[in-house]
């Protein structure tokens, strides 16, 4: 890959990771209260079936999840397995057309 | 130190990778949320979600850790930011326990 | 205090074997004195490497108990525990024999991140005026001082996984040069320390800060060098 496209994805990263942390701290936040809570099924889906808010917000984590897993992987390929070039990037790829579709039909099936 | 925070970082990252897949198709089943949440009480599955959050919680301070040693002006304290980072993972893994 | 260290040294190149030594152990010593006396009164065939003996060239950087150090500035007392020493070449480099290794790729890398100064004034121009109290001069400063000895590159894990990481000296010292106002080779300087080779692929394990002798920050420079490099690609100047 050129430098440009490299510094881009390492960009992408960083930018996507920003990102994660701040839904990761909410998400990680709703889980525990929703645990403590001792929430059960019909309850949780009470609250989150038609939210719009939370549609748009796991929406946007399942968006920066694709970009951030599949570059992070990237690297460790690289490093540790020794692999390189256009075959890692094709398969990183599908990994990430993978996350954002089961992500969403997730998202979908919680929050539409 | 700086080095395990690293290494942590990096495992936690790829177990994170291999489990959300798993945890997309989960949720995406569309199933009475109910009968999930039966199979959730199960002791097997809540000592696998306390390892979840705690490969999370150290998954994100090894990234702020990385964040802040990137992006914000070079001070020597930031060495002790592993020290942090590490802590954020107990705090973290501690909740959920405390809230399980 | 034992009156004999057990000391175990590489021989060989990259196939070889550990020997062990015995060698007396005395009140001020340090881990190149243990070396020197192997090869003068136990095994002449031993080589090695040395010069100032003083912390000064760095010439004498080996790993010892599994961390590289300078071994002429280690005090065997730091070292020893319970009288043992093990003591083999810096990680990283090709074996030539025995504790030297072959340093060329180390400074290759440093040529390929552009660690060379080229300005454009010439022998009668005026000299120029560089105030030291910049930002820029005194981030050069802080990290001018490296004088190759490869330790940092020893430490450092993306070296070991990424054969073509240019590494934490090469690095830091394009870093001083990004800093210097007076050098003409910037922008080909960015694109030298960008990409897979170079500055991206730090992980911020900070071994080479961890492990310099001079106390530098390698890790600094780095990260000012993705800064740099970010900056560049996101002004479309990369």
């Amino acid at each position: 890959m050129s430098i440009r496209g490299e510094t881009r994805l390492w960009i992408a990263q960083r930018a996507s990771a920003a990102v994660l942390a701040l839904c990761v701290l909410v998400h990680l936040a709703v889980i525990v209260y929703a645990v403590r809570g001792g929430l059960t099924g019909a309850e949780i889906l009470a609250r989150t079936r038609g939210n719009a808010a939370w549609f748009a917000f796991y929406s946007v984590f399942v968006l920066a999840v694709t970009v951030h897993a599949p570059i992070g992987l990237r690297a460790v390929l690289g490093e540790w397995l020794a692999w390189r070039g256009r075959s890692r990037d094709a398969v990183l790829l599908l990994f990430a057309m993978l996350l954002a579709w089961m992500g969403m039909r997730a998202v979908l099936a919680v929050f539409a | 130190m700086s080095k395990w925070v690293a290494h942590v970082h990096r495992v936690s990252g790829i177990a994170l990778a291999l489990f959300l897949p798993a945890h997309f198709w989960v949720l995406g089943q569309g199933l009475e949320m109910d009968g999930v949440l039966r199979w959730t009480e199960q002791p097997l599955v809540k000592v696998a979600e306390w390892g979840l959050v705690v490969l999370l919680a150290a998954h994100l301070g090894g990234g702020l850790r990385v964040l802040a040693l990137e992006f914000l002006p070079w001070r020597d304290w930031q060495k002790s930011l592993a020290a942090a980072a590490a802590a954020l993972t107990l705090g973290w893994g501690l909740a959920f326990a405390l809230a399980l | 205090m034992s009156a004999t260290l057990r000391v175990r040294v590489w021989r060989g190149g990259a196939e070889g074997a550990f020997r062990e030594y015995e060698v007396p152990r005395h009140e001020s010593q340090t881990v190149l004195d243990v070396v020197t006396h192997v090869q003068r009164h136990l095994d002449p065939t031993l080589a090695y490497r040395y010069a100032c003996r003083v912390g000064m060239c760095g010439s004498c950087a080996m790993t010892v108990n599994g961390a590289p150090r300078w071994t002429c500035r280690t005090h065997v007392d730091k070292v020893a525990k319970e009288g043992r020493l093990e003591i083999s070449p810096l990680r990283n480099l090709p074996v030539i024999r025995d504790l030297v290794t072959d340093m060329r790729e180390f400074f290759d890398k440093w040529a390929r991140a552009k660690g060379q100064f080229r300005g454009e004034r010439r022998r009668s121009d005026d000299f120029a005026r560089v105030s030291p109290q910049s930002e820029k001069r005194r981030l050069a400063d802080v990290a001018i001082e490296c004088i190759g000895c490869a330790v940092c590159y020893s430490a450092c894990d993306v070296v070991a996984w990424n054969p073509g990481y240019l590494g934490p000296a090469a690095l830091n010292r394009a870093w001083t040069l990004v800093n210097d106002e007076r050098d003409t080779q910037q922008a080909a300087r960015l694109r030298a320390v960008a990409g897979d080779a170079g500055c991206l692929s730090c992980h911020t394990h900070m071994s080479c800060t961890d492990r310099c002798p001079k106390a530098l920050s390698p890790t600094a420079g780095i990260a000012g060098l993705k800064r740099a490099v970010a900056a560049a690609a996101l002004r479309g100047e990369l």
